[in-house]
């Protein structure tokens, strides 16, 4: 386990499996096609406790596309869509 | 002197035990009511603190902060900030937090001191954070938010105490440090630098060995399974419905009877007249025949409440997010629409959760499809009069199958035509986020399930003392007046204003086998559903004399054909036949419109439905 945090490669967290885990790296909320606009989205995501630094782990994923993921982020389980979770970067 | 009134609020995240407090403190002391212009429910509650203080609690929307995403969190955003019109701005403001998810809750109060209202942060929950080894430096935390901090156990006895003895201590001096108000929207930097600001106080004062509660993670395994979890769902709504059904007859038997005798006692104490047959056909067994499905819906509500305090109505939200979102609803939807099988009114009414309008426009649309409660006696009664009880499968009653096929019925027309919607009205847009917490599972507690029961029963038994009842009033004035001629033979109602408006509808009815009875029921049947029962009762127990009254099912089954009993249900499943539903979704709308709309698209619904069912049914030789 030499595999740090710093190494790994950067992916939104819209594309992580059931399983992963993470270290959120910074948000970005462009181009997500969520309906929210930017600023909108960004504030919901640091609201529900998505922040640079968080610890991450997509616990469960929906029937129809794997869609929406439960994800745990520090202590508590958030349900979001991937469609969102894309503006999450982590690694 | 008296002390004046002194004006809590309750803040806090979604789920951290706001409602709980609420319950502790109030007990049954509480009042709900609308705030004026929106329908977002207001509950206010009162208390006397130890030292004797009179004081009148709210409880908040949850909110994750002052934004004000939707109808529901701007109540909470102007109440705190006094700005909510005809209401007294909180004297003191109780942050309430879950303690084993103080994160969330820290970046709010620190949010929420910019007000400058007086605050104090209730950790409640604590009772699970010491089970799961969270330690929290209280006086620390007290001195680096700057605002004084208590523990609760909301669901102990008890586990109140110091906040009340807290309450009594900061009242005390309160108008002393009057405090100016520099809360405005934060930007996303302000947010960030808080959510930083509310981790480093955390870190500082909180020591979190946190084991994550493992019997969630267990539960969730099963729950939150993509296709186990599913089937879970199914199988409580199924438990449900069978539950809506065959637990609930000794009772409904019960009280049938007692009504029974009690129209027996009043036929023979009292000499036959007007009198006699207004208390026997219009008061006893019109009233009666709607309180007798009480036990129904105490169930249904005992079912929804459970869930929703157990927890699982979040995660009922997350799996059916996609499935439903391919009938164009919003994963949000579920749970208005689930408690749209209660009632619609407080299922549109909860469909505030939902933020983005279309979604919600859509949800309101549909919600009226979804068999509330007041359905269950028309259902129930059909059905058992035409449906034999007998078991197929081995184990499964026939009746609470017709039943469920009935639920599922309404079900998938609303799919359908919230897809229809999405497909025809709404377009072009990308479908509204879906976030949401996952709340830890909890025990569901017996007080307050008890207290949300007793509410809703109440309101339903109101309902039937006063809609309903003068209802039955107006509906046994029109079918035993005027009286017949002297020396007539047909039956009395023949001659009555019953007679005269039903078979005046009836041309219009008889396409789907409806006779002028039903058309008379169906008139009232629009103040509330539930009467329909009733006033078939009235109008052929008037027409029949006493036996009638005592059996409204075996009457109808000898006086209806099966294909007419089989229209009829197709008809209750869609048709409008609620005016406080209707008033409902012309206020949560704002527009007239919408509520043309639902009611138009749903008569035409039902009189379609009908029409094939009739028409089927007699071609198969139930005519
Ligand atoms: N063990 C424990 N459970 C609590 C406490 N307070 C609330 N709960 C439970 O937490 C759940 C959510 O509480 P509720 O009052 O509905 O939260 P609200 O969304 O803030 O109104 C319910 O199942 C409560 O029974 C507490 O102090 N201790
Ligand atoms: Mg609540």
């Amino acid at each position: 386990m030499t595999d740090t945090h710093d190494t790994r490669p950067h992916l939104p967290l819209g594309l992580a499996q059931r399983g992963y885990t993470g270290v959120i790296q910074h948000l970005s909320a462009k181009d997500t096609g969520s309906a929210l606009s930017d600023i909108e989205l960004e504030s919901r995501l640091i609201e529900l406790g998505f922040v640079e630094g968080a610890r991450v782990e997509v616990l469960h994923e929906g029937l129809v596309g794997r869609d929406p993921i439960a994800v745990r982020v520090d202590n508590i389980t958030i349900a979001v869509r991937r469609r969102e979770a894309m503006a999450i970067i982590v690694a | 002197m008296e002390a004046p009134l002194l004006h809590l609020a309750l803040v806090g995240t979604p789920n951290s035990g706001k409602t709980s407090l609420f319950n502790a403190l109030t007990g049954s002391r509480q009042k709900v009511a609308n705030y004026p212009g929106v329908t977002v429910e207001r509950k206010e509650g009162f208390f006397v603190t130890p030292l004797g203080r009179q004081v009148s609690v709210v409880d908040l929307p949850g909110t994750y902060s002052l934004r004000g995403r939707s109808p529901d969190e701007e109540i909470t955003r102007d109440f705190v900030l006094g700005k909510a019109s005809g209401e007294a701005t909180p004297d003191l403001v109780l942050c309430v937090a879950d303690s084993t998810n103080l994160r969330l809750t820290i970046r709010l109060l620190l949010e929420l001191k910019r007000t400058g209202r007086p605050m104090i942060l209730v950790l409640n929950m604590f009772d699970i954070a010491s089970r799961r080894g969270i330690s929290v430096d209280v006086e620390r935390l007290a001195k680096e938010l700057g605002v004084p901090v208590v523990t609760s156990i909301a669901v102990r006895k008890g586990g109140t105490a110091d906040l009340l003895n807290l309450t009594d201590e900061i009242s005390a001096k309160l108008a002393a440090e009057p405090q100016e108000n520099t809360w405005r929207a934060l930007s996303v930097a302000e947010l960030r630098a808080t959510q930083r600001e509310a981790d480093r106080i955390i870190t500082d004062c909180v020591s979190l060995p946190s084991r994550p509660d493992t019997w969630t993670a267990r539960i969730d395994a099963v729950v939150l399974h993509p296709v186990g979890g599913l089937v879970v769902l199914a199988a409580i709504l199924f438990v449900m419905f069978q539950a809506v059904f065959a637990w609930a007859q000794p009772l409904m038997e019960l009280l049938n009877s007692g009504f029974d005798a009690l129209g027996e006692f009043v036929h023979a104490t009292l000499p036959a007249g007007l009198l006699q047959s207004f208390l026997q056909n219009g008061v006893i067994s019109g009233v009666g025949s709607v309180i007798v499905f009480l036990p129904q819906i105490i169930i249904i509500f005992l079912f929804i409440l459970l869930l929703e305090d157990f927890g699982y109505m979040a995660r009922a939200a997350f799996l059916m997010d996609r499935i439903m979102g391919g009938a164009g609803l919003h994963g949000r939807a579920f749970i208005p629409l689930l408690s749209s099988f209660a009632c619609a009114i407080p299922g549109i009414m909860a469909t505030r959760v939902i933020d983005n309008k279309r979604d919600r426009l859509t949800t309101i649309l549909i919600a009226p499809l979804m068999t509330c409660s007041a359905r269950i006696p028309v259902y129930t009664l059909i059905i058992s009069a035409f449906i034999p009880a007998k078991d197929v499968w081995g184990f499964i009653n026939l009746q609470g199958l017709v039943m469920f096929g009935l639920y599922a019925t309404g079900i998938v027309s609303a799919l359908a035509v919230s897809f229809l919607i999405k497909f025809f009205m709404l377009r072009d847009y990308a479908p509204a986020p879906f976030m949401l917490e996952l709340p830890d599972y909890k025990m569901p507690r017996l007080k307050s399930i008890a207290i949300g029961v007793t509410t809703r029963a109440k309101m339903f038994l109101h309902r039937a003392g006063t809609t309903i009842f003068s209802m039955m009033v107006l509906i046994w004035f029109l079918a035993s007046f005027p009286q017949p001629p002297a020396g007539a033979t047909e039956p009395a109602i023949d001659f009555s204003l019953a007679a005269i408006i039903g078979k005046a509808i009836e041309p219009l009815l008889a396409p789907v086998g409806f006779n002028w009875q039903i058309a008379v029921a169906l008139i009232p049947g629009m103040a509330a559903r539930e009467v329909a029962v009733a006033a078939l009762g009235t109008v052929y127990a008037i027409e029949g004399g006493k036996e009638a009254a005592e059996q409204i099912g075996q009457v109808l089954a000898t006086k209806w054909s099966l294909a007419t009993a089989l229209s009829m249900l197709a008809w209750y499943i869609f048709a409008p036949q609620c005016a406080s539903t209707l008033a409902v979704i012309r206020r949560e709308t704002g527009s007239w419109v919408w509520m043309a709309t639902t009611f138009g698209y749903m008569l035409v619904l039902a009189y379609a439905a009908s029409l094939v069912t009739y028409n089927v049914a007699v071609a198969l030789g139930a005519g």
